[in-house]
């Protein structure tokens, strides 16, 4: 098949879906790839290049879309690009069903197969070709760079010559993809990095990024990422209270806010309000990567930075990814190309449309004259359900005493009673027993605690020879068939042979095999 | 004839054991620790040949030889994946040379009642007659009571460990079988017992002492049979801690105090690592010995999804991209025979720098401590073989975990689903790792039925085929 990648016409989009490397190994899964002359310019790559990786470029838009069978874009197609669109072809880019669900119809009724990648499945095996989180990844980054390149300050702190440096403290709201890259190029700039997010799970992966998740005192029990498929979903009117609150508390100390809360086809939530602009310094940032969905912070206008009268800066940019075009079209082109990989089981260069294939299927949103949108439910649940676990509560240092108290006594209740009981039916025997047996029961009780001291410090991986050396020494009951041996009946003397004999097997065969295992425990 | 010079060796050759065994807490110290059991047991045979044993010390020192050639031969030529059998077939003798000596006990105890009443000197008769004539009547009872004892645990040992040696050898099938009435018969042989313990001090006769060593002798039979494969850890710690207490009884009957002090510590040691055992399984110790698995409280969760196979070269690129690797190996890698072949994979991917680690559940295998002792033969260096605890909060870390041949000590259900009979082990977390490979047979399930939904998470790959094979493969691959 000939796949082809034209030049993206959306104003100052920089990417392209295709680079001199993917197109080498998409020419090993037996496909041609064409290029449109310039197409890579802004992003680094030079026609030269892709002809060097036997790539053919093609001088207009109108020639490719013609010659391709499988189109590779990155935003959705245009009113003209839509009308080179024809029967048979499939297109692959990123397609949002809801909010171009004109185009999405206009293409099934042409009869062309579409691909949108934002409507990749989460699932494991589909992560290599999930261009969301590898757009969201470059988002984040990009966000903390945009902040520092409009904040006046460092943002580590520093005690210098000329003075002391007070590290920047920022929030990022939202944990996902785009969130965590901000939490870790913040804190990898040392800044002081604090991070909320509504599902509560994610609180560890946040602080194994170095970041402090922002806990709310709320009593409701919190969402459970699971069932929406990783993502957020809408919070209740109580939480979100609970949630601005906070954010108000917080405002008056952050430098700098990103803002990355969206939720999976509806407007972003509104998590930034006026009043929170209004009590942040004078200088402080606030990048809002929702700014595509009417923004996290109402004040922010997309595409553009504006300054509040306060002198807050308030950042909508919508192409981050486009602003680092060359890392954003390495990753795109490569969840591109798993896709085909996906697409290409055979390795032939034939594209097998398999409709039963959970990421294949659920991500095409066109196919066969019809529109294929919304996909069934997926056979495997994005992530397992997380059980619900009772929280362990923290404890108070008196709670903590108490309980060691507690514990103490039980366990010297347990201690008293079993030696009260053990000392009890140690007195019954001896009102019964001879002296004799009592002199032989001592060394019996204290042989038992002895052993049970010592081998409670025998290594666990020890135990075989351990088990091996008491058969050996257990074998000492060969002391009572020598004892015997001589004493004159045919029968004892048979009876103590045969024990000797036995003894003598095992004593020896106990202590070389012991030796044999000990021999091979060698250190590294 | 009172023997100074035999206590005093007895006390040190006490010393010696209790040394030798406390010395096993840790590799390098442990070489030591065999010296001092064999020195302490060379000392005690001595000491009692020249002192207390008389006569036929020749007999004595000819049959230990001989006994210890055969012994010998035993240990220079088992292979380290039979030591559960060697060490089953070795309790089956100490428990057999038990019996033995509490029936000569017996016979001595008549003997003696005739020569007395012939009026003759005891003290003809040897040491331990001569022991018997001064005691009274009572004391003669008690003894009775002990070498009772010592002849009933001798004989469960005896049966016990051959059925073990069987089950372990594959001489007797591993599933738990029970005769019609199932426990009702163990009850009732130790009914019997314990009736003819009651006739036995009240006559002295033989005959009731006989009729408890079948009893017991059928009890051992009939008990291990009850109990299936993959419990044998505990099985084989229990008949090691019966055959202490089975030689501490005979020495009370001996009033021989080595006996006592030797059978109390290994009597202690095999109810510790049974413990131990069984707290690995989460199971009470009777649950173990009643065979089968506890009773379940409900219905076990359904396992949704479906088991991805992966074939060598898929392993091979993970294993190539991976920085750290974990292998938890269970008793499918010593079934297999792939030891070496998992020390040679070790060996390559050490030498690329990775860390490479093992885990290991205490009740992996069939002997406690069983894969230690096979992954030492092949030579993999002790420290980076890890216990449970310890490694358990390592998996999140780890880029790839493999599982060869072992299946409930990392099912997951033991952990998510209250209902599993399972419920509460201490498992090893291996679906925390980034990547799991499964090495396994086929799809069925483990010994125990249990379904295990490791097979089933995404990050799960199932490498089906022999452990063995697949290694072999495998190897090339790992550049």
């Amino acid at each position: 098949m000939k796949i082809g990648t034209p030049k993206e016409t959306f104003a100052g989009e920089h990417r392209v879906a295709m680079t001199p490397e993917s197109a080498q190994q998409l020419q090993k899964l037996g496909h041609e790839c064409l290029i449109e002359s310039g197409a890579g310019d802004a992003a680094g790559f030079a026609d030269e290049k892709y002809k060097e990786a036997g790539v053919e470029v093609v001088k207009t838009a109108a020639a490719l879309w013609k010659a391709a069978d499988v189109l590779a874009k990155v935003r959705v197609p245009d009113e003209t690009e839509m009308k080179k669109l024809s029967d048979g072809q499939t297109l692959i880019s990123f397609f949002s069903p809801v909010a171009d669900e004109a185009k999405m119809q206009a293409a099934a009724k042409k009869g062309a197969t579409v691909v949108a990648m934002e409507m990749i499945p989460r699932i494991s095996r589909a992560q290599k070709m999930d261009a969301l989180s590898s757009m969201a990844n470059i988002a984040g980054y990009r966000a903390v760079i945009e902040a520092g390149n409009n904040f006046g300050r460092f943002f580590t702190g520093q005690i210098t010559a000329a003075g002391k440096v007070p590290p920047a403290k920022v929030l990022v709201v939202g944990a996902g993809v785009a969130g965590l890259a901000a939490i870790g190029t913040s804190t990898s700039l040392g800044a002081i990095t604090l991070a909320f997010d509504v599902r509560p799970e994610v609180a560890e992966q946040v602080e194994s990024m170095g970041a402090e998740f922002v806990y709310l005192d709320f009593e409701e029990e919190q969402q459970d990422g699971s069932a929406s498929g990783g993502y957020a979903s809408v919070s209740s009117p109580e939480f979100r209270e609970a949630q601005l609150a906070k954010f108000r508390e917080l405002a008056p100390e952050v430098d700098i806010v990103i803002t990355t809360a969206l939720i999976p086809n509806r407007e972003a939530p509104e998590l930034w309000t006026e009043d929170m602009v209004a009590a942040m310094k004078p200088g402080s940032v606030i990048i809002d990567l929702a700014a595509e969905k009417g923004g996290n912070c109402k004040q922010t206008v997309a595409d553009e930075k504006i300054v509040t009268d306060n002198g807050v800066t308030i950042i909508g940019y919508t192409d981050f990814p486009s602003r680092m075009a060359t890392q954003a079209s390495t990753l795109y082109a490569t969840n591109i190309r798993h896709l085909l990989t996906d697409l290409t089981p055979e390795k032939d260069g034939v594209i097998n449309h398999n409709m039963d294939d959970d990421v294949i299927r659920g991500a095409t949103i066109a196919h066969g004259k019809e529109v294929t949108f919304p996909p069934p439910k997926p056979k495997v649940a994005a992530i397992a359900a997380a059980p619900k676990k009772e929280k362990a509560k923290e404890l108070t240092p008196e709670e903590k005493r108490a309980k060691e108290i507690a514990a103490f006594k039980t366990q010297t209740r347990n201690q008293v009673s079993l030696l009260a009981i053990g000392g009890a039916l140690l007195l019954a025997v001896g009102l019964v027993a001879p002296a004799s047996f009592m002199q032989h029961f001592i060394v019996f009780v204290l042989a038992v605690f002895v052993g049970f001291q010592v081998i409670w410090g025998v290594a666990h991986s020890l135990h075989t020879p351990l088990m091996a050396i008491t058969n050996a020494i257990s074998s000492i009951i060969i002391l009572g068939a020598i004892m015997q041996i001589g004493s004159g009946s045919a029968l004892v003397v048979i009876l103590a042979a045969l024990s000797v004999f036995m003894c003598g097997i095992n004593i020896f065969g106990g202590f070389l095999v012991t030796r044999r295992m000990l021999a091979m425990f060698q250190k590294s | 004839m009172e023997f100074g010079f035999t206590t005093a060796a007895y006390v040190v050759a006490a010393i010696l054991f209790i040394l030798s065994l406390g010395g096993l807490s840790g590799q390098e110290s442990a070489k030591r620790a065999v010296w001092y059991g064999i020195v302490g047991m060379a000392l005690a045979v001595a000491a009692t040949l020249i002192g207390p044993g008389s006569g036929f010390w020749l007999l004595s020192l000819i049959l230990i030889a001989g006994g210890g050639a055969i012994g010998y031969q035993l240990a220079t030529k088992v292979q380290m994946t039979q030591m559960p059998e060697l060490v089953a077939a070795m309790h089956s003798l100490v428990g057999l040379a038990a019996v033995f000596v509490g029936l000569i006990a017996h016979f001595e105890i008549g003997r003696v009642a005739d020569y007395l009443a012939g009026g003759g000197d005891p003290y003809e008769l040897g040491t331990f007659a001569a022991l018997i004539a001064k005691k009274t009547a009572v004391e003669i009872n008690i003894l009775r009571v002990e070498l009772f004892l010592g002849v009933f645990i001798g004989a469960v040992t005896f049966t016990g460990s051959v059925i073990a040696y069987g089950k372990l050898s594959g001489r007797v099938g591993s599933s738990a079988t029970k005769l019609p009435g199932g426990h009702m018969l163990n009850a009732g042989a130790a009914i019997l017992s314990f009736f003819c313990l009651i006739w036995y001090f009240n006559s002295g006769g033989f005959f009731p002492l006989f009729i408890m060593t079948l009893a017991a002798l059928f009890i051992g039979y009939h008990l291990i049979m009850g109990i299936g494969g993959a419990d044998m850890p505990v099985v084989v710690s229990m008949l090691n801690s019966y055959s202490g207490w089975a030689a501490a009884a005979i020495g009370f009957s001996l009033g021989n105090d080595l006996l006592i002090v030797v059978g109390a510590l290994v009597g202690s040691s095999g109810a510790i690592l049974s413990y131990i055992m069984c707290k690995a399984m989460n199971r009470s110790f009777i649950s173990v010995i009643l065979g089968g698995f506890g009773g379940t409280s409900g219905p076990q969760m359904e396992v949704e999804g479906e088991q991805v196979a992966i074939e060598v070269d898929g392993v091979a690129t993970l294993l190539n991209e991976a920085d750290s690797v974990i292998i938890i190996p269970g008793y499918g890698m010593a079934v297999a025979q792939a030891q070496q072949a998992v020390s040679e994979l070790v060996k390559k991917l050490r030498a690329k720098g990775k860390n490479v680690r093992f885990a290991i559940h205490p009740v992996a295998g069939r002997l406690p401590g069983h894969m230690n002792v096979l992954l030492a033969e092949a030579k993999v260096p002790y420290d980076i073989v890890m216990e449970m605890d310890e490694i358990n909060e390592d998996f999140p870390s780890t880029d790839v975990a493999i599982v060869i041949g072992s299946n409930d000590i990392v099912n997951p259900a033991a952990q998510d689903d209250p209902n599993s009979p399972i419920a509460g082990m201490p498992v090893l977390e291996c679906w925390k790792a980034k990547n799991v490979i499964v090495s396994k047979r086929g799809q069925g399930t483990g010994y125990s039925g249990i379904e295990n939904p490791l097979f089933f998470k995404d990050n799960t790959r199932m490498l089906y085929g022999d452990a063995k094979a697949s290694l072999d493969k495998l190897l090339p691959l790992i550049d």
